[in-house]
């Protein structure tokens, strides 16, 4: 276990008070960007990858706000992290402007290719093993905009529930809001059940913990100090994600391996067995995509334009029919 | 007793008059928090607006804020011209004395430009002293202990508490309602000020104006192109749009049921304008804001404990003549209250700051420009119905003319005067039978062709954007007795128009007909007209919610 009473450090805002310096990760997936005009299908309705940019998962930004909250309001670092090709450093650049992470892992090669859930949740608990410090707080989000299994946070906190090195983190899912209490060392999440009638519950765990956030999250900042602080950061890492970002853009036949704070690690930086990983790790087999196809259109329209006074006067006759009263 | 957030001032409102303050308070090294409920600062601001530097000013907005003229301002005005208008026929009066007396400089702005540009600096300074500056965040109300204002509650924050609190929330300020300081009652108070920007390339400006690049001119518009309504038309030249507008009596306006819209497009059309549309028009935003009369409503006693009020929150808008001077007062008043809390502090005794921010408003002599003595001793009598009869009918006589034909020299040197401007009247014959005769009688015609067609209400309320929050008015007596004048004098609502904010119809009780007015706030410009001729419980948008200007 970690000794917390070592880890207390003043608190940023000055009030005299002591709180724990935390460590945050959050974990984060690049997905095909599936908003209008981005996103492009071939003709049989099969998502064109190579002609869809590749954006970061929606639900890790609220993920990431989640831990940006807890940072701003007691202080720490977060970290975000993410498996996947080289390319991905754009990702973790958008999270890093976007959600002012302070410091972007990517782990990356080959081997770690077309993994499942279960073979990505092997990488990502051993990513997050290799860490100098060992997280107080984990985040993710929940599922992806592709996948949209759910499952690679919490088959990551089994992983490391394996990992005897490793602190038992209890999960907490579908976390709409948070605080975490800095004497005594937990957490308090505000979940939303989903039933016949949503309902909200409250838990408290000791810390570390991991949280996976609803779509439905809210940061809240009621105090100025804390929404200065807001500000502060974004400020810092704004600037200093535009900074990486020039770099990625100048470089992009180099894979960049390493950046001021950015990190790039490999199965071997890992010590990570290529049996257990990507595609031989997974025991996930996708038999096959179906795409859904388009209901068809049950109705025909005739097409006039507002000047067009005598196709104005028909679509008065024809809407008369269904007109009630005088 | 619940423990605050606290700070040492607490400014609200990202203006003129609150960006002074805090800049102000940041050198004293005072901890200064300032709170805007604009998404971006400027977002939610109207002015004309020509900025003055006056040279008797204690604080000038170049001053607090180096490279302001470079960074935030439009064009410098250097010639201002007045034309009096009568039909086609008209007489223009070069104000340049005026326009010039104990002016340093006076340069053309756009709100939007200008506040986001003071509060990115404004930020940067407080941040040094502890605090800082945030935008959507809107102030509903004062916080009070034992009776006493200790600090400040809003909508999206926990209550904070403050040594000092300065309200530079502009016109319709909420923390001075509720200080019971100002009220919202009397439409003879209150201007109402509509604006429109228009593109015009910065070439077709420097050649239709008769102005190089970094030179601006000011032309302003009086008689009978209004309807009779007591008020004027201005334009300013910007580097690359137009500034024009009209600044209108709110009672005058109500009382004559005018539309505001159609009084602001009788200007665009005249023929004189001609000139410099040559044909083109594309107008990029169409705003309005209330604007207060300080000559009666300048607060003499602007503060109650902790709370001082500066800029138009206390009224302190100067309208002499053509003249119109909120800006630079608002920034007086702002460095001069940071002052008197600064000094106060060093006293040992930071209650005093409201009296010493009073005295200083008297000492420096911005009373007195605001609440003119001359006026108020002139007030009286010229405004009374007796003195507009005869004036006006003097005017129409044969001597009136051939005075007016013999003083027209002695005439335009009269408009110059800051001494004959501070005893104008508020009367139809100043702003309205005065010019129009001094047109007919002097006046040249203006054979132009004006064809240039201003939006319609709908387009101009379409084409700005709006982040639709809760209505924030509500109508309390909906009979159109106590709120139908709203339905003409909002500037985005119209008779028979329904796709604005207030609207007539016609109730059928028990047999008869009755007329009743209602509300609906998704249009509404924040404008402040009907927090005062109708009855309304009236209050601004949420932070970042509500009408979003981006020129300003
Ligand atoms: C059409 C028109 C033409 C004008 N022409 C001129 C001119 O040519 N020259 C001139 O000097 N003056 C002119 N004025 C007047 C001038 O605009 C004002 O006098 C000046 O803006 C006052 O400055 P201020 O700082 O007191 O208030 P404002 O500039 O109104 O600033 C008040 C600020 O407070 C914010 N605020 C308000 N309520 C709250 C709240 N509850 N919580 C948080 N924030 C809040 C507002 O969003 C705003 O940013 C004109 C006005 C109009 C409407
Ligand atoms: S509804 Fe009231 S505040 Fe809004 S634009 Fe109309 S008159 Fe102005």
């Amino acid at each position: 276990m970690i000794d917390y009473e070592t880890l207390r450090t003043p608190c940023p805002c000055n009030t005299g008070r002591v709180v724990i310096e935390m460590r945050m990760v959050v974990l984060t997936k690049g997905v095909p960007d599936f908003r209008e005009g981005k996103v492009s299908f071939d003709e049989d309705g099969h998502l064109e990858r190579g002609k869809t940019p590749t954006v970061m998962n929606p639900n890790d930004k609220t993920a990431l706000r989640a831990a940006l909250q807890s940072k701003v309001k007691h202080g720490g670092t977060v970290s975000l992290m993410s498996m996947g090709p080289p390319g991905y450093a754009e990702i973790l650049q958008e999270g890093m402007d976007d959600v002012y992470a302070d410091d972007l892992y990517l782990l990356s090669d080959r081997e770690m290719g077309a993994a499942d859930t279960w073979a990505t949740a092997m990488t990502v608990s051993t990513g997050l093993e290799h860490l100098d410090e060992t997280p107080d707080l984990i985040f993710a989000g929940f599922k992806t905009a592709d996948g949209e299994t759910g499952h690679t946070g919490p088959q990551t906190k089994w992983c490391l529930d394996i990992n005897d090195a490793m602190p038992d983190y209890p999960l907490i899912t579908h976390v709409v809001a948070l605080d975490v209490d800095e004497e005594a060392g937990t957490v308090r999440a505000k979940r939303l059940v989903e039933g016949d009638v949503s309902e909200i519950e409250t838990i408290e765990a000791d810390l570390p913990a991991f949280i996976v956030t609803d779509p439905e999250f809210e940061a809240n900042y009621r105090r100025a100090e804390h929404r200065l602080r807001h500000k502060d950061f974004r400020d810092e890492t704004q600037q200093r994600a535009a900074e990486f970002g020039e770099y990625l853009a100048d470089d992009t036949d180099k894979e960049p391996t390493e950046y001021e704070d950015f990190h790039m690690w490999n199965h071997e930086v890992l010590n990570l067995d290529p049996d257990y990983i990507g595609l031989d790790g997974s025991p996930t087999i996708v038999a096959g995509v179906d795409p859904i196809p388009k209901a068809p259109s049950e109705r025909e329209a005739t097409m006039i334009q507002p000047d067009d006074d005598e196709g104005m006067e028909e679509v008065f006759e024809e809407l008369n029919q269904y007109a009630v009263g005088d | 007793m619940t423990e605050h957030e606290h700070y040492e001032a607490v400014v609200v409102g990202a203006g003129p008059g609150g960006a002074a303050a805090a800049a102000t308070l940041a050198q004293h090294g005072v901890e200064t928090l300032v709170l805007e409920r604009g998404a971006d600062a400027g977002s939610k601001n109207v002015s004309g607006g020509l900025i003055y530097a006056e040279e008797s000013a204690p604080y000038t907005i170049d001053q607090l804020f180096p490279g302001f003229r470079e960074g935030a301002a439009e064009r410098p005005v250097d010639e201002y011209y007045i034309h009096n208008i009568a039909g086609e026929k008209v007489e223009t009066f070069d104000l340049h004395d005026i326009h010039h007396h104990d002016t340093e400089w006076c340069d053309a702005v756009l709100r939007r430009k200008m506040d986001s540009w003071l509060a990115e600096r404004v930020h940067e300074m407080t941040r040094e002293t502890g605090g800082g500056l945030l935008t959507g965040v809107r102030a509903n109300g004062l916080l009070r202990e034992g009776g006493k204002i200790v600090g400040v509650t809003f909508d999206e924050l926990d209550p904070i508490t403050a040594d000092v609190i300065i309200a530079a929330d502009g016109v319709n300020s909420e923390l001075a309602r509720d200080a019971g300081l100002m009220d919202w009652e009397e439409p003879e108070d209150w201007f109402q000020g509509v604006k429109a920007v228009v593109d015009m390339p910065p070439e077709a400006i420097n050649e239709r104006f008769d102005v190089a690049d970094d030179e601006g001119v000011a032309h302003l518009f009086s008689g009978d192109l209004f309807e009779g309504v007591r008020g004027g038309g201005f334009l300013y030249t910007n580097e690359d749009s137009l500034s024009i507008g009209t600044v209108f009596h709110l009672d005058s306006l109500s009382v004559e049921r005018a539309e505001p819209h159609e009084l602001l497009d009788s200007l665009l059309t005249h023929p004189l304008l001609a000139q410099w549309f040559q044909g083109e028009y594309h107008e990029r935003e169409y705003a309005a804001k209330l604007v207060p009369d300080s000559k009666k409503v300048a607060h003499p006693s602007p503060h109650r404990g902790r709370l001082l009020l500066v800029g138009d929150a206390a009224g302190q808008m100067q309208a002499q003549g053509p003249i119109i001077k909120g800006m630079n007062h608002a920034v007086t008043a702002g460095g001069l209250a940071a002052e008197a809390f600064a000094e106060a502090k060093s006293r040992g005794n930071e209650e005093a700051a409201g009296t010493l921010y009073q005295q200083k408003l008297e000492s420096e002599g911005v009373m007195d420009q605001l609440r003119p003595t001359r006026y108020r001793a002139t007030r009286f009598l010229s405004e009374s119905d007796a003195v507009n009869s005869i004036g006006s009918s003097l005017l129409d006589s044969a001597v009136g003319t051939a005075g007016i034909k013999l003083f027209d020299g002695l005439l335009e040197k009269s408009f110059n005067s800051p001494f004959v401007l501070g005893m104008i009247p508020d009367t139809k014959l100043s702003y309205v039978t005065v010019p129009t005769r001094i047109a007919e009688v002097l006046g040249d015609p203006v054979y132009d062709e004006n064809d240039v067609e201003p939006p319609a209400l709908d387009d101009r309320i379409g084409d700005l954007t709006y982040d639709v929050d809760d209505p924030h008015i509500e109508v309390l007596d909906n009979s159109f007795e106590a709120s139908g004048t709203a339905v003409t004098a909002c500037p985005v609502s119209a008779k028979d128009f329904g796709g604005g904010c207030y609207r007539e119809e016609t109730v059928e009780t028990n047999g008869h007909e009755e007329k009743k007015v209602s509300l609906d706030t998704q249009p509404c410009v924040e404008c402040g007209t009907c927090a005062v001729v109708a009855d309304t419980h009236w209050e601004h948008p949420s932070g970042g919610k509500g009408v979003e200007f981006k020129q300003g």
